[in-house]
């Protein structure tokens, strides 16, 4: 049986796969967003508790193996909570999405820092409140800047999903390896699922790049010659 | 001159960093169309003395007063006195990811709560008086450092302030950017706007200023008109330091 042939067969089920992957991903990444930005805010506009709070996750979501994550959440934490029924998808994608929230935080917090005092001072100076100046004036330039930082999230929370084959999600790897072992044939399959990721990979960050550069604006950040 | 004609007064202004004192204790008061020009060393607190009118810089002791209300501790009425209280920055501080005309509207927007076609109108206006209407469609990288500060002075009209306070707006700029923004700056006193202008421009001051305080050492040394200042001989130390400065004093 020849490994085309195969794919064809297992289309469904690969196509499947893709989507469970990118579900995860984009799901974590919304996440990830939702979650890191107003931490980020917290960690440089927020009191000292709040930034504290903030210390403490960041430090716990990225102090652990993702495998270990999964695991707390999988067996200990979903089930704890009465949660025990909800699928492995779900706690997939929560779990990738809190990890990411710990890492995207740190990227939006840098960028918000890197934007000059002045900013805020000019508007300040015009009567702004601090909430309006940091949405009118900060985050959209905090935000340009993070963007290139923030692209490598993509391809790292693509490559992070495979691990939710530990707790059986249907993603891109539980697929491929449930066809090598219905067809025995290993290396083929594997290497279809790796062009498969490149692909994905390639084709997000194509259109993140296309996203940086549309937002550019002539002598600002990244577009900075 | 009728009281109801004073647009501000700063009552007894100290301000601390640290050990070191750098306003201690200054006063005085501003009439509706003056325009005060602050001279003196650097480091004397004149900067800081601007940042204390509008709490940019919240001061130890005194108070500010605009127009008969009290600025100082106004709580967060003082987003409603900033507005009335424009402000232009040494080095323009314009917001970078917005056109010189978005720079203008911005706050028209989202302080004054304007429609979107009276701000664009009003933006369009105010960047007409600086001359700069051609550029609106600009970004600040792509602006001349003259043409950013009047970009800058634009958006602190918009807001129809009473008074304006300029930090320095001529120090980063090099002598021909400065002459066109110096420009501006003595039309607009023409027609009647209230500034307080901190510079090292001693021919902007002689020619414009209603009054030159001179500060040493955070408190008002000595002030008076420039023509006293040139005539009467006890200013002596504002003279030995403009001194330093004749060839710009001559204009």
């Amino acid at each position: 049986m020849d490994v085309l042939s195969i794919l064809i067969d297992w289309s469904p089920y690969i196509i499947a796969g893709i989507a469970a992957t990118l579900g995860l991903v984009l799901i974590a990444l919304g996440i990830g967003v939702l979650l890191g930005l107003p931490m980020a805010l917290g960690q440089v506009y927020g009191s000292r508790p709040v930034r504290w709070v903030i210390g403490i996750y960041v430090w716990f979501f990225r102090g652990l193996p993702i495998l270990v994550l999964l695991f707390l959440f999988w067996f200990g934490i979903f089930p704890g909570l009465g949660l025990g029924d909800v699928p492995a998808f779900v706690v997939g994608a929560v779990v990738l999405g809190l990890r990411g929230a710990a890492y995207q935080s740190q990227i939006f917090r840098g960028a918000i820092q890197s934007i000059s005092e002045g900013q805020m001072i000019a508007a300040r100076s015009l009567g702004m409140s601090r909430s309006t100046a940091i949405r009118s004036v900060i985050l959209p330039q905090a935000m340009r800047i993070a963007l290139p930082g923030w692209s490598n999230e993509y391809p790292n929370m693509l490559t992070d999903s495979a691990v939710c084959y530990a707790i059986g999600v249907a993603e891109l790897l539980t697929v491929t390896s449930r066809i090598v072992s219905q067809t025995y044939v290993t290396m083929p399959i594997f290497l279809a699922a790796a062009v498969i990721f490149i692909i994905l990979n390639y084709g997000g960050l194509k259109l993140l790049h296309g996203l940086e550069r549309r937002i550019e604006i002539p002598g600002f950040g990244s577009g900075a010659v | 001159m009728d009281r109801n004609d004073i647009v501000l007064r700063v009552e007894d202004i100290h301000k601390s960093f640290g050990d070191k004192e750098v306003l201690r204790g200054i006063s005085f008061e501003v009439r509706r169309g003056e325009t005060k020009v602050f001279i003196g060393p650097s480091g004397t607190g004149k900067s800081t003395l601007l940042r204390c009118i509008n709490q940019l810089t919240i001061p130890d002791r005194g108070s500010v007063w605009l127009d008969g209300e009290e600025v100082t501790n106004s709580g967060a009425r003082i987003n409603y006195f900033r507005q009335k209280i424009g402000m232009v920055f040494q080095n323009y501080y314009l917001f970078d990811h917005l056109t010189a005309f978005k720079n203008v509207e911005l706050a028209l927007l989202r302080v004054r709560g304007m429609s979107k076609a009276e701000a664009c109108e009003k933006a369009l206006t105010e960047l007409r008086q600086v001359g700069l209407e051609d550029w609106a469609d600009h970004y600040p990288a792509e602006l001349s450092g003259g043409q950013a500060q009047r970009v800058s002075i634009a958006r602190a009209l918009a807001m129809d302030p009473d008074v304006i306070l300029f930090d320095e707006p001529t120090s980063a700029l090099d002598p021909e950017l400065t002459r066109e923004v110096l420009e501006v700056m003595k039309r607009l006193a023409q027609q009647g706007m209230t500034m307080l202008v901190v510079t090292h421009e001693m021919g902007f001051a002689r020619s414009v200023a209603t009054e030159i305080l001179f500060m040493e050492n955070g408190v008002v040394a000595e002030q008076g008109t420039p023509d006293r200042l040139m005539h009467d001989p006890r200013f002596t130390r504002m003279k030995n330091f403009i001194g330093q400065f004749d060839s710009y004093w001559g204009d």
